[in-house]
């Protein structure tokens, strides 16, 4: 499918309600084929309930998520995943207590194919897939240079630092083999210079990977220097979208970050 | 480059530290393994662990349990060798689905009893069927890991406690079925109610029969290593990682399109078959199956296995299964008191180990105590004769020692129980002090508590037994809280 056609991602008037509260109301989405697309808005606007209901942790009370055109509302999280999209999460869900590359290697689940029977017996396919799955562990694992090879493979994920757990954290969602990359907040808690590395990373995933990206994020350093287009969300609905400076400068933005005086809003 | 760099003795840079820079990641982690380094014997041990890979510890395993029956009396090896492959099977299966999969299933029993009551019913003269065991033991194993399967299907959405407390209703549903219900099938009762079903054939395999003990043991022998090398190169495989993942975070393991549900079901029906496949062994070694064989202390003692070995690791299971076979078997009523009573006073000097920590002070106490029962003994024997008239149950030398220590009353029947009350009101007391405090109370209540067993537990060997086991667990769990080969697991960092 070619840039211009079929949208790689396309969310069509999905609402979402927990209790009384609309959490995702009415929203309309589309993520083209090699974008990198941000959604922003202040805590509690339903970013990560988008998150949640694109990869199909919830399902949504209306509307429908396609994906290349592909109907995939209500599919369980596993098929989505197999489907081609994958992601990271803001509270990290690591395997805290599995080693570096089997956190990593988990992820090839989907796309290998060696069951119960051919595991039990060792056969030669099974070993060859095998070392494949750890092949391509250690190079996802070494697209994030030499911060999570070598001795790091064999140690458990809980031994590392925070930054580099939110770095492991996307290579296991790249070693899904996705499309779509979805990115919950990766610059959350990082140092300035960690934060800056982050925006470089996002760029080069689409460069070197050839992954499409939906980000969340927060800072807004990094929304500029990544994004192709921004999406506002407040109070689960739409308020902007289009580039950078538009958005960042749309009134209602402004006032869904900062808030309005009681004056104006008489 | 001044003119120092023309004198060839001295190095034309800085001398650089040794090793990597301070500060980058590299040596952040030797800086690690420096602080991580245990010395004497657990170092030693752990050392050891490193370099005796799973195959050799097989190897090991296989190789001394093959000789065992060379070195132990038949009876023995009943009571010992082949409950503890027993114990090692149950422990396997269930570790696949509590240690493996984190999923806490409290009827994991019930799958052991079908495995051996179905068998039985097969192959027994109950309905004179006398199928052969090439046909029935693949025919059970299939059966009970589909049971497996259903239960797991309207489990497989309950987590944690409320799965405990479906699987555990299953557990006890099946007792009751098998018990008491006893539906009648072809004119007559289909598990022989509180009966059971006797008779049943030994295995045998194309005119092997395996009816001596020593045949059964190797059976089983062969049945574990199999088990054993199966389920290692299962969980390093993608199945393992995965069944690891949903154990550790299910809705990250679904969103890296790992099918969680379908994993769950699977563990359970793994674990069911070898629980079924212990259950027909079982059967074939009693000759016999009832409702009690397959109740709730059969299922503790296997997730003591579990729990001892350290859940998840195959090489834990053989170890719990042979700690808890053994060390049960050792404290039998049957056996000589003396075994429990050397167990109970190591026990009493493992306590005082662990909580006071310091080789003095442990001497201290230890003295103390000793100063104290026969300061105690020799007022009471001045003032009370009658008090200290009572004599060491089974003696031998070790009890006349402790006779002329303890005060043992004749002819004040209720004295033990008031002493167990006491002791019981006294350790948790010891709880509620202060620790630095604690070692001034240790003496006397270790004190009271060799009153209590030579006064009241040496009486009750059955009781003392569950208890005395109950506290060995505590402590060895408090040695230990990963299990004996667990690894210790980092939940929230």
């Amino acid at each position: 499918m070619s840039a211009e056609g079929a949208p790689l991602l396309e969310l069509r008037r999905v609402t979402k309600s927990f209790g009384g509260l609309r959490s995702v109301d009415d929203l309309n989405l589309e993520v083209r084929e090699g974008e990198i697309v941000s959604l922003i808005g202040p805590n509690g606007a339903g970013k990560t309930t988008v998150f949640n209901l694109v990869t199909g942790i919830y399902a949504p009370d209306e509307g429908e998520i396609r994906l290349e055109g592909r109907d995939i509302t209500g599919l369980p999280p596993h098929r989505i995943a197999q489907l081609g999209i994958a992601r990271t999460f803001q509270t990290l869900r690591l395997f805290l207590n599995m080693t570096v590359k089997e956190n990593v290697m988990a992820a090839a689940y989907g796309h290998t194919k060696a069951g119960v029977v051919r595991s039990v017996l060792r056969t030669p396919g099974m070993r060859r897939e095998e070392r494949e799955i750890e092949r391509l562990a250690e190079e996802r694992l070494a697209f994030f240079g030499d911060r999570l090879v070598g001795y790091r493979w064999r140690q458990p994920a809980y031994s590392l630092s925070y930054a580099n757990r939110r770095r492991l954290e996307i290579a296991r969602a790249t070693a899904v083999n996705p499309k779509l990359l979805l990115l919950d907040e990766p610059a959350a808690g990082m140092n300035p210079v960690e934060t800056h590395e982050i925006t470089e990373l996002i760029g080069r995933l689409r460069e070197e990977g050839g992954y499409t990206i939906l980000v969340i994020e927060h800072d807004m350093h990094v929304v500029e220097g990544i994004s192709d287009r921004v999406v506002a969300l407040d109070h689960g609905e739409k308020i902007a979208e289009g580039a950078f400076d538009l958005v960042a400068t749309d009134q209602r933005v402004v006032e869904a970050y900062l808030g309005t005086s009681g004056a104006e809003r008489k | 480059m001044g003119p120092e760099s023309d004198r060839p003795d001295l190095p034309r840079e800085p001398l650089e530290p040794e090793g990597p820079r301070v500060g980058v990641d590299e040596w952040v982690a030797s800086a690690d393994r420096l602080q991580d380094r245990p010395t004497g014997v657990a170092g030693a041990l752990r050392r050891a662990g490193e370099v005796v890979t799973p195959p050799i510890q097989l190897a090991i395993f296989a190789g001394l349990a093959a000789t065992v029956p060379f070195w132990l009396g038949t009876g023995d090896l009943f009571t010992y060798g082949i409950f503890v492959l027993l114990y090692v099977l149950l422990g396997l299966g269930l570790n696949t689905i509590v240690g493996f999969a984190g999923l806490l299933d409290l009827g994991y029993v019930a799958f052991f009893g079908f495995g051996a009551y179905f068998y039985a019913i097969l192959s027994s003269d109950h309905y004179g069927i006398h199928w052969p065991a090439i046909v029935t033991v693949p025919l059970v194993v299939a059966t009970t890991a589909s049971l497996g399967l259903l239960l797991g299907i309207p489990s497989r959405r309950l987590l944690g406690d409320y799965l405990a407390i479906v699987t555990l209703f299953f557990g006890q549903a099946f007792v009751v079925f098998v018990n008491a219900t006893n539906p009648v099938v072809a004119g007559k009762g289909l598990t022989g109610g509180p009966n059971g079903i006797a008779d049943i054939d030994p295995l045998s395999f194309f005119g092997l029969e395996a009816s001596t003990r020593t045949q059964q043991y190797y059976v089983l022998l062969v049945s574990a290593v199999l088990i054993l090398t199966g389920l290692h190169f299962l969980s390093q495989s993608r199945t393992g990682r995965a069944l690891r993942s949903l154990r550790e975070d299910p809705l990250a393991a679904g969103a890296i399109g790992i099918p969680v549900n379908r994993l769950k079901l699977l563990a359970f029906a793994i674990g069911a078959g070898i629980a079924g496949f212990t259950g027909c062994i079982f059967g074939t070694l009693l000759t016999a199956v009832t409702a009690g064989n397959f109740d709730i202390p059969i299922l503790i003692t296997i997730y003591a296995v579990v729990i001892l070995g350290g859940f998840g690791s195959l090489s834990g299971v053989v170890l719990g299964a042979l700690v808890i076979t053994v060390s049960f078997q050792f404290l039998a009523p049957e056996n000589p008191q003396n075994n429990a009573r050397v167990l109970f006073y190591t026990l009493i000097v493992l306590v005082i180990v662990l909580l006071v920590r310091s080789w003095w002070r442990v001497a201290l106490v230890l003295a103390t105590t000793v100063a104290l029962g026969a300061a105690v003994q020799a007022a009471v024997a001045a003032v009370a004769p009658s008090w200290t008239g009572g004599r060491v149950v089974e003696g031998g030398r070790l009890g006349d020692l402790i006779g002329g220590w303890v005060v043992i009353p004749q002819g004040h029947p209720d004295f033990g129980n008031v002493a167990y009350v006491a002791l019981v009101v006294a350790v948790l007391a010891l709880t509620q002090i202060r620790p630095s405090r604690r070692i001034f109370a240790l003496p006397a209540v270790a004190y009271l508590a060799a009153i209590v067993w030579e006064t009241s537990f040496v009486l009750q060997p059955a009781v003392a037994r569950w208890i005395l086991f109950g506290a060995l667990l505590v402590v060895l769990m408090n040695v230990r809280p990963q299990g004996l080969l667990g690894t210790p697991r980092v939940e929230i960092v």
